[in-house]
């Protein structure tokens, strides 16, 4: 660690970047195991991405108080025992707030120890950083996830099942293969086309083409 | 009593090398797992074979039965055997429950490493090498330490330890034994922790209290299944990088149709009814 840290960024910037400029889901194109696998309905992504928020704020906080205490060499281990450990709570607890979700989703609650974002964001920025901008980035970064999570699954219930929410919009089911395994693909290639699109017709150029990693 | 095992639907063969002419009420035929439950026999009859015993209520080729004598108290269980087992759940890892295509885990690794061919084998083999390590090492520990002493709730820390023990330890043994090897394979080796498969893979196995040869079996077919999957993308992506594709659709989008269009074509094995 060195003996200047470099100044965090102001917090409202950090919330920003992991809704959007920095998005962990379309962005970064990080954690995509989740956000195929339980986003068939808004109920479940939410719950997903709540999970992951509160795993995400708890690792970062966590690290960045043991920052200084974490030997440079064995950094990488001890962060994914950390998360282990806050996964471990996390999966106890929804198994307890939510058993009818978690029925659905309860192995991917907890597959969030070997989510690319969580030690990503905990190597890039708790490690360096204080208390506090780690925790709002932790935050931030779990907000995006969590958008992207409800965002996903709001399309696919709506085109896949005509509802929003378990609430029925619409009497029939227009695309039943959006609440399929491969409706989620198809989903997060056209979320991301459109994302593209969007920052086309702003001016900006199209993000390099990125390939997920990690 | 001899063997025992479900010739169809509703018949059990007992072969018998004594000829026990057996009666309707001589025989009490349950599940392994609610023995207090009989079936209702409809005929009994003997054949060359052995006695042939019909039941009313059908039977699961699958199931595991157990069938008594009651005239001379000798039981038989009636399984399906281990290799059979063992295949269906290879198969089943493979192709109808593919975990990339309809669990969607190790998406992550899967489309970072599958737009060359090249690298998508040596990923995929990687990871089927380690995966089967860890599947193994995983189950060890599972079945002698974690259940003996109900330590369930460390099983995701005590998983995610030995996965990543495994990698560190395959990758000195493989720097120090094998360079050339590791120059090629040593990249995937680091990546193969952040891979949900090989961390699902134990969870699984655990969920369901599988034996040690199942468990191989679902880490072998895991593995398989992924370097399938891989193989598979790989071939596509090079090719849809030299088609003309829409510009917003570049790279990763394009990557997710694809991998759309190969989930909606192994929908196709769910009829495999394995």
């Amino acid at each position: 660690m060195s003996e200047h840290p470099p100044l965090p960024p102001k917090n409202r910037e950090l919330i920003w970047r992991g809704l959007f400029s920095e998005n962990p889901v379309f962005r970064l194109a990080l954690s995509l195991c989740p956000a195929v696998a339980v986003t068939s309905s808004m109920k479940n992504g939410f719950l997903m991405g709540v999970a992951v928020l509160a795993v995400q704020v708890l690792s970062s906080m966590t690290v960045a108080i043991a920052r200084n205490f974490i030997h440079d060499k064995v950094r990488i281990p001890v962060y994914t025992i950390v998360i282990a450990v806050w996964v471990s709570v996390i999966d106890m607890v929804c198994a307890a707030v939510a058993p009818e979700i978690y029925a659905q989703i309860g192995l991917y609650i907890k597959l969030i120890v070997a989510f690319a974002i969580i030690i990503s964001r905990l190597e890039v920025f708790a490690s360096k950083f204080a208390f506090l901008p780690s925790t709002i980035d932790g935050f931030g970064m779990g907000l995006g996830f969590c958008f992207a999570m409800v965002l996903i699954g709001a399309f696919r219930e709506v085109i896949g099942n005509g509802s929003i929410w378990g609430i029925e919009l619409i009497p029939i089911k227009p695309l039943l293969l959006f609440i399929l395994p491969a409706g989620g693909f198809f989903t997060i290639g056209l979320l991301m086309a459109a994302m593209n699109w969007i920052d086309v017709k702003r001016g900006g150029k199209l993000p390099t083409l990125g390939g997920g990693h990690g | 009593m001899a063997k025992a095992h479900i010739i169809n639907l509703h018949q059990v063969l007992v072969e018998t090398p004594t000829a026990t002419t057996g009666e309707l009420s001589s025989f009490r035929l349950t599940t392994t797992a609610d023995p207090d439950i009989p079936f209702t026999i409809s005929k009994v009859e003997t054949s060359e074979k052995g006695i042939v015993i019909t039941t009313v209520e059908s039977l699961a080729s699958k199931g595991h039965y157990q069938l008594k004598n009651l005239a001379s108290g000798d039981v038989a269980t009636i399984a399906p055997s281990l290799v059979g087992v063992l295949i269906a759940i290879l198969l089943s890892a493979m192709l109808v429950q593919n975990f990339v295509f309809t669990r969607y885990l190790g998406l992550c690794v899967f489309f970072g490493v599958s737009r060359k061919r090249e690298t998508a084998i040596g990923m995929g083999v990687t990871f089927t090498i380690v995966g089967v390590l860890s599947g193994f090492l995983a189950w060890v520990i599972n079945q002698f330490v974690l259940h003996p002493l109900s330590l369930h709730f460390l099983q995701i820390i005590v998983f995610i330890g030995i996965i990543a023990f495994l990698v560190q330890i395959v990758d000195v043994v493989l720097k120090k034994t094998r360079a050339a090897l590791h120059r090629k394979f040593g990249i995937y080796v680091v990546l193969i922790t952040t891979n949900c498969i090989i961390l699902a893979v134990p969870l699984l196995n655990a969920m369901e209290g599988r034996g040690m040869w199942e468990s191989l079996a679902l880490s072998l077919g895991s593995g398989l299944g992924f370097a399938l999957a891989l193989f598979l993308m790989s071939s596509a992506r090079e090719r849809a990088d030299l088609s003309p594709v829409p510009t917003v659709f570049r790279g990763l989008p394009i990557a997710f149709i694809l991998a759309g269009l190969f989930a909606l074509s192994f929908l196709g094995f769910s009829g495999l009814g394995l």
